[in-house]
């Protein structure tokens, strides 16, 4: 079976005639194939199943970006019920005692650590996996986290405010998340300089969501935290106020503008900067393309992104479309994230699990903890991720993942332990009776390339094999003589196998 | 689990498989007195959370201690008097005999300009170095290493013993992190040694399994210690980061072959003592005292005492005003312990002035922790401190010559 790019990279000439013929009427570009099927649905997705890549293989690059954009989310599952609980005030936990203050942190602690499995288990089966990874993105970009918000439901709620406008406007969602409650919590908090909370919170504004470093005054900030006077969150019902009487009325001189602005009229002015649509698309091109931007693509694109209003679809449009998401040069130079290692896995293996709850969990050994990224600026990605210990830890999870080729004996699809575990213990004993649930369906997964899980593969299906689970070939020689099931734990342990 | 057949086998299929016999053949162990560069070595030991300062080195003497905690204030005879202003709180009693020895350097006032009050944030500016509003991305060890690189011959350069979090080593110096030695050779197999190539993210994958098999096939070892180590999780640290070193012990000439670690960072978790801090705080402090104690003893079995610098650091001190839950909020400065063969042991720094607190209630910092540094960088270890500190931080004179 012959390739359609294969067939043209072999006869050039062909393809020069074709372009020519076909030029005037318009798409001459062919389908993408399985190989780059595969390779775009792992970049600006989750590792795809044999399925998800059979269905993509016979559009173009651009019929495939087309239908990750229009593809309609399905509806989310509801969070567990301890997530959605009241939040104790403020003035509440102090009135506790030091049992009870320790006794609630728990239970807060043990959301979150539910609030974690939950969007775990959204990303492991959504249909939607670009929806996934922009989410997970803008919560890389608009930061809170629960250590200092202590209250999973806020987070919660943000994570929803994500996902809502994670592929749609991103001026409405600068102004969405500059309100929300969990983000507001968090910069109080997070900063922690002595005094002037308005000025940390311009500070952040201007420095992590919008035009990052280097791109405006201290005066800037001082000028652009009287705008956002009276901003603040009312710690009773934890919602956004704006408190008239202490808002700062008078004429403001942000970034050449001058004018009596409010809050939302300086988020307006730092997104009319080309500088704030070039900070975002840079950053989207080393979550999706490679680490080193090209910067008049990026010039070009974030142009397109501020003239249409910060619409994001037709600027990911225009982002994934490029050559350069699916060029050999540019493959395997990103490292995938803790999340993507694990839901990537998950998702092109087919495991079987009870609970997500020891995936996220396992993320959170691996660095990356949901709801809980370590400081203002996020995770920092890419090598990042890679230290001798993590690294250890990575093929230690994995190493274990493919032990799991036994069918558990208890096959149970309801949770283990009681919703309302309130104790760190139960806690424990349910993470490990969920991780002795997992599965992996080997010989079903080595059926589809035409291999047994207890034979030695032939050629042709070991390549099929290796071509599904490695972006680059392998660094390690396969071990020779192995049966398919040896071959798909040497494929995992690969140094490339942390790559994308 | 362990291995049944003992480290040796362990050893032996690392050299296969790595096929670098070179590595283990006896290094020639340098005479004690010539010893330069990064056969010095440093050995950190983090007070995580932020040890309360004015408990740990008491200004006993001083009547404003006493009014600014009623509860909390050590009484006269819960104190080890070192002079007749200060003295260690009584679970500090192992590292009495080192200030008899004159080995002890406590350096007070330790802490930098613009103090950040944040956990997170404030760990960051020491192990990176930065000022107060400055953000590095390398912690300052990985900065020394780059500036002078660490002899291949050595396992590692530097050593995180307990935990992932890489601290001031974090930014790719050749650094492995280690809970337990045998542990982390079994871990260690599924690294494997290849050539560095490919794009940047794969290189950096590869040169991060070399560093762990490289770090594993010189980590096995079989010393026995004579030391008893203390139990417990910061104990454990110690015997770990010991044992590490000894297998850089050669036995026949009983020294350290060249170097072999040039860091190793322990740390010590607890000191956020918000609420009920007394009992946590002497729990925490007596394992400090006999974990330096087992320190000072192991090192000397390998004739490595007089090779090592141990030095504490912490994110920050307490506030002198105790809180209303019996314990005591994030503060700014506080005392370091520094020890080891060469040191002049002794009092640096500024004592706390408890009548000039900032608006806060804060003390002012009398030293900043980038000095101490700089004496580890320039006289320890003769690198430029001025280019790795991206500025002049005057060391102090706690290194005999």
């Amino acid at each position: 079976m012959l390739h359609a790019r294969r067939f043209f990279r072999l006869h050039p000439w062909i393809f020069a005639l074709a372009a020519l013929l076909l030029s005037s009427t318009g798409n001459a570009a062919p389908p993408l194939g399985e190989e780059y099927a595969r390779v775009l649905l792992t970049r600006i997705g989750f590792a795809p199943s044999r399925d998800e890549v059979s269905a993509f293989a016979g559009l173009t690059q651009a019929q495939a970006v087309e239908r990750l954009l229009s593809t309609p989310s399905a509806a989310q599952a509801a969070p567990p019920p301890v997530v959605q609980e009241n939040i104790p005030q403020r003035a509440e936990i102090r009135t506790m005692s030091g049992s009870d203050r320790k006794e609630a942190r728990k239970k807060q602690i043990l959301a979150s650590h539910e609030l974690a499995a939950w969007w775990m288990q959204e990303m492991m089966v959504t249909p939607t996996p670009l929806l996934e990874r922009m989410t997970l993105f803008w919560h890389n970009h608009f930061v809170s986290s629960e250590k200092k918000v202590k209250a999973a439901r806020l987070l919660y709620e943000q994570n929803v405010l994500l996902r809502q406008h994670a592929l749609g406007n991103f001026a409405t969602l600068l102004h969405g998340v500059s309100k929300d409650p969990a983000m507001l919590v968090y910069l109080d908090s997070a900063t922690n300089r002595k005094g002037q909370p308005n000025e940390n919170f311009a500070r952040e504004v201007m420095e992590l969501f919008t035009l990052g470093e280097g791109q405006y005054s201290e005066q800037d900030v001082k000028e652009a935290a009287r705008a956002f006077t009276g901003w603040s969150i009312d710690l009773q019902n934890y919602r956004f106020t704006f408190r008239r009487f202490a808002h700062d009325d008078g004429i403001k001189s942000v970034l050449g503008q001058r004018g009596n602005f409010d809050g939302d009229a300086v988020l307006d002015i730092l997104l009319a900067q080309p500088a704030t649509a070039e900070f975002i698309v840079r950053k989207l091109w080393r979550e999706f393309i490679s680490p080193t931007p090209d910067t008049t693509e990026v010039k070009r694109i974030a142009a397109l992104f501020r003239n249409g209003g910060y619409e994001i679809k037709p600027m990911l449009r225009a982002m994934f479309n490029l050559p350069q998401l699916l060029t050999q040069d540019n493959r395997g130079t990103l490292v995938k994230a803790p999340v993507e290692l694990l839901v990537g896995t998950v998702r092109q293996f087919g495991f079987q699990y009870s609970d997500a709850v020891p995936f996220s969990w396992a993320a959170m050994q691996l660095g990356q903890e949901l709801f809980n990224p370590p400081n203002v600026k996020g995770w920092p990605g890419g090598e990042a991720w890679i230290n001798s210990a993590t690294l250890l830890a990575r093929k230690q999870t994995l190493e274990q993942l493919f032990r799991a080729v036994e069918m558990p004996r208890v096959h149970s699809t309801r949770r283990i332990v009681s919703q309302d575990a309130d104790d760190f213990k139960e806690a424990r004993k349910h993470l490990l009776q969920a991780m002795g649930q997992i599965y992996f369906p080997a010989e079903t997964w080595c059926r589809q390339w035409g291999a047994a899980m207890d034979r030695v593969p032939d050629a042709q299906s070991l390549q099929r094999m290796q071509d599904a689970v490695l972006i680059l070939p392998p660094v390690n020689p396969l071990p020779a003589g192995a049966t398919s099931l040896s071959i798909v734990r040497a494929l995992v342990l690969d140094p490339v196998y942390q790559l994308k | 689990m362990k291995h049944p057949s003992g480290f040796s086998a362990l050893r032996r299929q690392f050299l296969q498989g790595a096929g670098s016999a070179s590595l283990l053949a006896l290094q020639p162990a340098w005479p004690q007195s010539r010893l330069a560069g990064y056969d010095n070595r440093l050995i950190l030991i983090e007070l995580k959370g932020g040890n309360d300062g004015l408990n740990t080195v008491v200004p006993y003497a001083d009547s404003r201690y006493a009014s600014l905690r009623p509860q909390l204030a050590l009484k006269r005879e819960q104190v080890l008097p070192l002079t007749e202003q200060i003295g260690l709180h009584y679970e500090l009693k192992p590292l009495l005999e080192f200030w008899q020895n004159n080995s002890l350097a406590i350096v007070q006032g330790v802490g930098y300009p613009q103090p950040n009050l944040s956990h997170f944030r404030s760990i960051e500016i020491w192990d990176t170095a930065s000022n107060s509003a400055q953000y590095l991305d390398t912690g300052w060890l990985c900065r020394a290493f780059q500036e002078r690189l660490v002899p291949p011959q050595f396992a590692a350069a530097g050593a995180v013993i307990g935990g992932q979090d890489m601290g001031p080593l974090h930014g790719g110096a050749r650094t492995v992190a280690i809970a337990d030695t045998e542990r982390f050779v079994q871990q260690a197999r599924l690294a494997a040694s290849r050539r560095e190539s490919g794009n940047a993210a794969l290189a950096h994958l590869l040169k991060t399994e070399n560093d762990i098999v490289h770090a594993a096939t010189q980590l096995t070892g079989q010393h026995v210690f004579k030391t008893e180590f203390p139990r417990g999780a910061f104990g454990d640290a110690v015997k770990t980061a010991m044992h590490v070193l000894a297998a850089g012990f050669d036995a026949p000439t009983q020294r350290m072959r060249s170097g072999h670690v040039a860091a190793l960072r322990l740390t010590l978790s607890g000191f956020d003592t918000h609420q009920n801090q007394p009992g946590v705080h002497a729990s925490l402090l007596r394992q400090l005292g006999e974990g330096m104690a087992a320190l000072k003893s192991a090192l000397q079995e390998l004739n490595a005492w007089d090779s090592t610098l141990i030095m504490s650091y912490a994110e920050f001190g307490r506030r002198p005003k105790e809180n209303m839950s019996h314990g005591t909020d994030h503060g700014t400065v506080a005392p370091h312990f520094i020890t080891g063969g060469r040191v002049r042991g002794g009092l640096y720094g500024q004592p706390p002035a408890l009548d000039q607190l900032d608006g806060s209630g804060n003390l002012a910092h009398a030293v900043d922790f980038r000095s101490l540094y700089s004496t580890v960088l320039s006289p320890w270890w003769g690198l430029s401190a001025a280019n790795i500190l991206q500025g002049n931080f005057p060391p102090l004179p706690f290194l005999r010559s």
